[in-house]
Formats: structure tokens, sequence, C-alpha cells
């Protein structure tokens, strides 16, 4: 394992779908760089991934002329990712979604990317810039290193 | 950067000797696969149980997610019985995180899917 606390890693990514993979990616290797494990860097993946997608469909509408900041930021127990984009951010979280409403036709099939995100990382956020030039989702993700060593020692 | 869904269609019999269609997918699953998945399950829609095949599914994300719900949507329209395996653990927590579980059982191989329907 390398020691990889203290170091920032940046990637700019064209407001294009798709291009959340190569955030997912450089997520993935800075994690695993980090020690973090299998389940929870497939959990990362994921959420940076949706967090990628809601920038590039809603924060930059698409638009190829703008980019996608993506920066993450290692510390010796958390990895801090932050996807910045150019949109105004949520001006409130949406509601929990619900299957039963989704698979009735009471309520759009789509809509489950922040629900996601909460759900698999330890701390999310959604922070309106007050300069009014972007947004930025926070992600943090934990390094459990007492759950770590127990794994190692078993 | 996507790679593209194909979906293949097979039919197999289960234990009491109900023909039921598999949804066979690989590739990723997201916004691009609409035509794939939906096209694929307009092909099966004419009634009996319908299993989904994930073991080469490599990415899904949540536009793939409602495209799921979108084949749930219409199985509980006709009181269609749908199961899905293959899926990797990751995205087994993810699919029962969102509520597809409810809807889709979720098992390790085909055999164990067909089995139930």
């Amino acid at each position: 394992m390398t020691n990889a606390a203290g170091t920032s890693v940046e990637v700019r990514l064209p407001s294009r779908l798709g291009f959340e993979k190569v955030a997912m990616g450089t997520a993935a290797s800075v994690a695993q760089l980090m020690g973090f494990p299998p389940e929870r860097i497939e959990d990362l993946k994921t959420a940076v991934a949706e967090a990628c997608i809601n920038a590039i469909e809603h924060g930059n509408n698409l638009n190829e002329q703008l980019s996608v900041g993506v920066i993450l930021s290692a510390r010796a127990d958390e990895l801090e990712v932050k996807v910045v984009d150019n949109g105004s951010g949520i001006s409130k979280q949406p509601p929990a979604p619900d299957i039963d409403r989704k698979v009735h036709g009471e309520e759009e099939p789509r809509g489950m990317g922040m629900f996601l995100i909460q759900a698999l990382v330890d701390e999310a956020e959604w922070v309106h810039d007050s300069k009014g030039i972007g947004s930025y989702v926070r992600l943090v993700i934990r390094l459990d290193k007492e759950h770590e060593l127990n794994k190692e020692s078993e | 950067m996507q790679a593209e869904t194909k979906t293949t269609v097979d039919r197999i019999s289960g234990s009491s000797g109900t023909q039921i269609s598999v949804l066979r997918f690989s590739g990723d699953i997201s916004s691009t696969s609409k035509d794939s998945v939906l096209g694929a399950w307009q092909t099966v829609n004419g009634g009996g149980p319908v299993l989904l095949d994930f073991s080469k599914v490599d990415y899904i994300n949540s536009s793939g997610i409602a495209l799921i719900i979108q084949m749930l949507m219409e199985a509980d329209k006709t009181g269609r019985k749908v199961a899905a395996f293959g899926l990797t653990p990751h995205f087994q927590k993810v699919f029962t995180m969102v509520g597809i579980a409810k809807y889709a059982g979720l098992y390790k191989d085909e055999a164990t899917a067909a089995a139930t329907l």
C-alpha cells in the first residue's frame, strides 16, 4: 500500500455522458492506493459516477464547452471527492425514491442518483458557490482502519 | 466511453415446464441502453415469466436502473414474474437499496433464479 495521505489528484471531464467512467477509474485508483477494501471502492465508484452524471446533465446541461472538475484529496483516514460544475446547485433535496410509486407509474422511474450517493458514502453535501460561479458536491469516504487490521489478522 | 449494451433473448423451460424468457445483457446499462433494453423487453411482451441475466454487465448507473424499473412497471401491469441473476455483490446491494429486489428476486445463478419462477 502506498502512503497517499496529503496528496491531491484533479481530473477535468468534458460534459459528455460516459466520461464519468474516467472519474470512477481515477477515484478507484486513489482509493486502492490508500488501502480501501474492494467493496468500499465499488461504493465510491458508483457515488462518484452519479455525482459526475448529475454535474454533466444538470449542472452543465450537457454543454461540452463546459467541464466538470473532480478533485480527490487523500487524507490519513479518509478520501474527499469534490465534483464541481457550472450550475446553480440544487435548491432542495429531492424526496427519497419510492419503488412502489415508481413501479406503479406514480413517480418517474429516474431520480435515484442522489439517493445512491448518500447511501454509499460516509458524508455527502451539495454546496452552492456563493460567488455564483458554480456549485459542487462533496463526498467523503472513510477508512475503517480497525476493521481492516482485523481482516488482515484473520 | 460507454460500452454498447447488447441484449439477446433466449427461451428456457422452468422446472414445471413453464416457458421462461431470458434477457441476457452485456456491456453497460446506462442512458444509451434504452433501445437495447426496452426493445428486447418488447419482444417478450407476450406473457410468462422473465429472467434478467446481468452476468456480462460491467457498469449500471441510475439511468440504467430506471430502465430496469420500466421493465418492472410493464411486468407489474400484466402480473408477470421477474427474477434476476449474475449481479456482482455491489450491484446486488444497490438493487436492494433502491427497492428492485422487492419486485424481482435476485439470485446468484440462472438455475436458482429459474427455479423460483
